[in-house]
């Protein structure tokens, strides 16, 4: 499992770039989906605090916000793998 | 010190592709059927013995039917979406079944970090909600609630009406299939890469020190797929749910 690396050949090179740029392309896509789910949980724990006898409906709604919020940093998931070399 | 440790990390269509036999049939397709024959063997069975408290296999069935009315009906479409419960329970409970392959053991492969089914699925939902809203709006009124939406001043409508005919058209199904799907997918090459981590760990000698903390981390992810399998079949339904609603309630 585990090898050495010692050589280096241009076909390497455009290796490393193409997975520069999938990191690239994933962490920027994870950036505004991590602030918008923290956002997300943030208020819902708020307002589960203020009316405890709410927190179904703000369960599931929490839920559904996280889902559309995710949606874009899936979206960089996928383009992470489709951008091929 | 020129040489760097690298682990051997396999190419991703060595994780998701199976050779395939006649019919195209291949590892994905039997979960498929297995998952099938599972969740009707279960409900089959929980439905045979109607007893009044409810004990095994009856518990489960009417924890699963009370969990869809209660949890995922009543809070998004209303009372008037009862009839939705058998479509809502039967998505609910296969997409579960396939997305719990994922942690069982000689099997680990999610059905669904394959897109054919998950665009499926979306698929048959957009069908599902475009005729809903057509039925009960007509075909003109589905269109203008949907694009038109009320208490938006005019000028903003430039803005909002392309927005929402490529939603309800394009992005709707597209995201519900792709959010099944890169979560599975993610979920399978998480606990692969921690496999081939932990596994490389133990047989060098120097690094067996953090093996533990690895292994560890190993199967706590695994009991975290387990969560993520349960929330991906209840958002993939519960956004069937809403979807239809909106068809249905066109005011909220």
């Amino acid at each position: 499992m585990l090898h050495v690396l010692a050589q280096q050949d241009p076909g390497e090179l455009q290796k490393g770039l193409t997975a520069i740029g999938r990191g690239i392309v994933y962490g920027g896509a994870a950036i505004g989906p991590g602030i918008g789910i923290g956002l997300v949980v943030a208020s819902a724990i708020t307002a589960m605090a203020r009316q405890p006898e709410s927190s179904g409906a703000v369960r599931t709604t929490m839920f559904l916000g996280i889902a559309f919020t995710e949606a874009l940093a899936l979206f960089g998931f996928v383009l992470a793998f489709i951008i091929s070399g | 010190m020129t040489h760097v440790l690298a682990i051997d990390f396999p190419p991703i269509s060595h994780l998701i592709e199976w050779p395939s036999g006649p019919l195209g049939i291949n590892k994905v397709v039997v979960l498929m059927w297995l998952s099938v024959i599972l969740v009707f063997g279960l409900m089959f069975a929980g439905s045979r013995k109607k007893a009044l408290v409810p004990v095994g296999v009856q518990n489960l069935a009417e924890s699963a039917v009370d969990f869809i009315h209660n949890g995922i009906i009543l809070e998004t479409i209303g009372p008037d979406g009862m009839g939705y419960a058998p479509l809502l329970f039967t998505m609910f409970t296969f997409i579960f079944a396939l997305n719990i392959w994922e942690i069982v053991p000689f099997a680990q492969m999610p059905v669904n970090a394959r897109i054919a089914l998950p665009l499926l699925l979306a698929l048959l939902v957009w069908f599902i909600y475009n005729i809903v809203g057509i039925i009960k709006q007509g075909f003109f009124g589905y269109f203008k609630t949907a694009m038109f939406p009320p208490g938006v001043p005019w000028p903003l409508y430039i803005l909002v009406s392309p927005i929402e005919l490529v939603q309800i058209i394009i992005v709707r199904p597209l995201s519900q299939s792709v959010r099944l799907f890169a979560n599975m997918l993610a979920g399978h090459l998480l606990l692969t890469s921690f496999a081939i981590i932990t596994a490389s760990l133990w047989s060098l000698s120097l690094l067996i020190v953090i093996w533990p903390a690895s292994f560890a981390l190993l199967v706590a992810l695994t009991a975290f797929e387990v969560l993520v399998s349960f929330l991906q079949a209840f958002i993939f339904t519960i956004l069937t749910a809403v979807y239809i609603g909106g068809s249905m309630h066109p005011d909220h």
